[in-house]
């Protein structure tokens, strides 16, 4: 399993892509994909206040099982990946490509300070 | 770590995904549940359930033993018949499911639920004030299922034994993959046809067996399938899972059981308990129901409201149908609502929404 180098990870199995322009792209992880199984829905909560970090903003719907969607960091929801309406599987195949599922809007940009690198997340799985 | 089947090598090297189930480290998927599922509704599919628990119930009076401690009358069996049973205590709350398999005259093989079978052999030892003996066959015994329309070409072609005449829930003992004494059951939890073998692990080599269903179910396209596809697919066919829609706080009436709880049959545990809740009928009913808004999972422990939003039940197994691609589940439901068609809510995360209420199993084989 690949946990790019480039991304930054959080305990509850999410990667956070820092796209330099005060929004971060956020997926997640291939343990993750590969723990839930076939993944059947990605919904994502409609929201346009601001949601704190660690609260949930969606949930992930598998054949077997259903997990929760943390926020990695405090922000706005700015863009929601439609392709995973129609392609589920997107997260599956391609976890940190087109199975990405959300972008944000940071709060405070600090936070992304506090999360794991590719290294420390590798530990905890 | 877990105790270990005699697959458990040959499910690493297919790249199974290992969980705990029942104190084993079983495969719960291979390629993937989805892939699993419907290979084993449109072609066939090869489980190991092995951790299931196997006693030999002999002797003299074998027979009332089995009589006294289940539901299910066993003297409607002769050997080559098996017979799907429960155990209850004398509240009627079930012990746990299972098959109940006649071999021979005086001797029965009882097979039951991997998580149950410490606590069964105890209640089973204790009840037996019989002239039978109970051995526990459980480590030595291994199961494999072979399920799915192709299933009977499968098997087929690995046995001396007329598999075209053994009836659903009959079986015969024979020579299979070059094994002995194999009892090849008409039985299977999927809904679909399909056999399951029970041979001895010590006298035989049991990953040749493995190795030769695969290889002769290649041609069919068998698939390893793991316990992620074996729940899937039972839920689909409407079968109830032990831990899950039957408990020590259900009795069989409760639990759409009372097809196999012969209370006529004469005295046995639980019958009072089990005929005052007939009687008196029961305050709820496990029924089947089906998602209807898309995209829309029930799992287990969602609540069931009505449409004023009162509690009327509680979801008790879950999922997405892969065949029909809805969701569909059973619920414990108030028995004055629980009726097909009505329309009810599953609460999920605390939003309620719409499904109906219908009479498992799901889906119909043609």
């Amino acid at each position: 399993m690949k946990y790019p180098d480039d991304l930054k990870y959080t305990r509850e199995h999410e990667w956070v892509r820092d796209n330099g322009d005060g929004t971060v792209t956020v997926g997640i992880t291939d343990f993750a994909q590969s723990e839930l199984g076939d993944i059947v829905f990605v919904e994502i909560d409609e929201n346009d206040d601001e949601i704190a970090k660690d609260d949930t903003f969606g949930t992930v719907e598998a054949v077997k099982t259903v997990s929760e969607l943390y926020m990695p960091v405090t922000g706005k929801i700015a863009e929601v990946n439609e392709k995973l309406e129609d392609e589920p599987e997107l997260v599956n195949e391609d976890p940190y490509g087109d199975g990405w599922m959300i972008k944000i809007t940071l709060s405070n940009k600090e936070e992304l300070e506090e999360l794991l690198s590719s290294e420390q997340y590798q530990e905890i799985i | 770590m877990g105790k270990r089947t005699p697959f458990y090598t040959v499910h690493e090297q297919l790249g199974a995904k290992i969980i705990d189930f029942g104190g084993f480290d079983m495969p719960v998927q291979y390629a993937g549940i989805r892939k699993e599922h419907m290979a084993v509704r449109e072609k066939a599919g090869l489980f190991d359930v092995s951790h299931m628990g196997e006693f030999i119930v002999s002797g003299p009076e074998a027979s009332d033993l089995i009589q006294y401690i289940s539901v299910n009358d066993v003297t409607k069996l002769f050997p080559g018949r098996a017979q799907y049973s429960a155990m209850c205590y004398d509240n009627g709350g079930i012990i746990d499911d299972l098959i109940v398999y006649m071999l021979a005259d005086q001797k029965y093989m009882l097979v039951v639920n991997a998580a149950n079978k410490e606590k069964d052999l105890k209640w089973i030892q204790s009840q037996n004030t019989f002239d039978a003996t109970v051995e526990d066959k459980s480590d030595q015994t291994c199961l494999l299922a072979v399920q799915g329309p192709a299933a009977p070409e499968i098997v087929r072609q690995l046995t001396s034994v007329d598999i075209d005449n053994i009836k659903f829930y009959h079986f015969d003992t024979g020579d299979f993959a070059g094994a002995q004494d194999v009892v090849i059951s008409a039985t299977g939890y999927t809904g679909e046809k399909g056999f399951e073998l029970y041979f001895d692990a010590e006298t035989n080599d049991p990953v040749k067996i493995w190795n030769e269903l695969m290889r002769v179910g290649e041609q069919f396209e068998l698939e390893p399938a793991g316990l992620g596809a074996r729940d899937t697919l039972r839920l689909e066919a409407g079968l109830a899972l032990y831990g899950n829609d039957i408990t020590e706080e259900t009795t069989p009436i409760e639990a759409r059981l009372g097809w196999i709880t012969k209370l006529e049959k004469g005295e046995f545990i639980g019958r009072e308990a089990i005929q005052k809740v007939k009687e008196e009928g029961p305050a709820r009913k496990l029924i089947g129901f089906k998602m209807t808004e898309p995209k829309k999972i029930p799992r287990k422990g969602y609540k069931i409201a009505d449409n004023s939003g009162q509690e009327i039940g509680e979801v008790t197994s879950g999922g997405l149908s892969v065949v029909l691609d809805y969701g569909i589940g059973m619920a414990y439901v108030n028995s004055d609502v629980a009726e097909p068609g009505n329309e009810v809510s599953v609460m999920i995360r605390n939003k309620a929404v719409s499904a109906e209420l219908v009479k498992p199993p799901f889906i119909k084989k043609k």
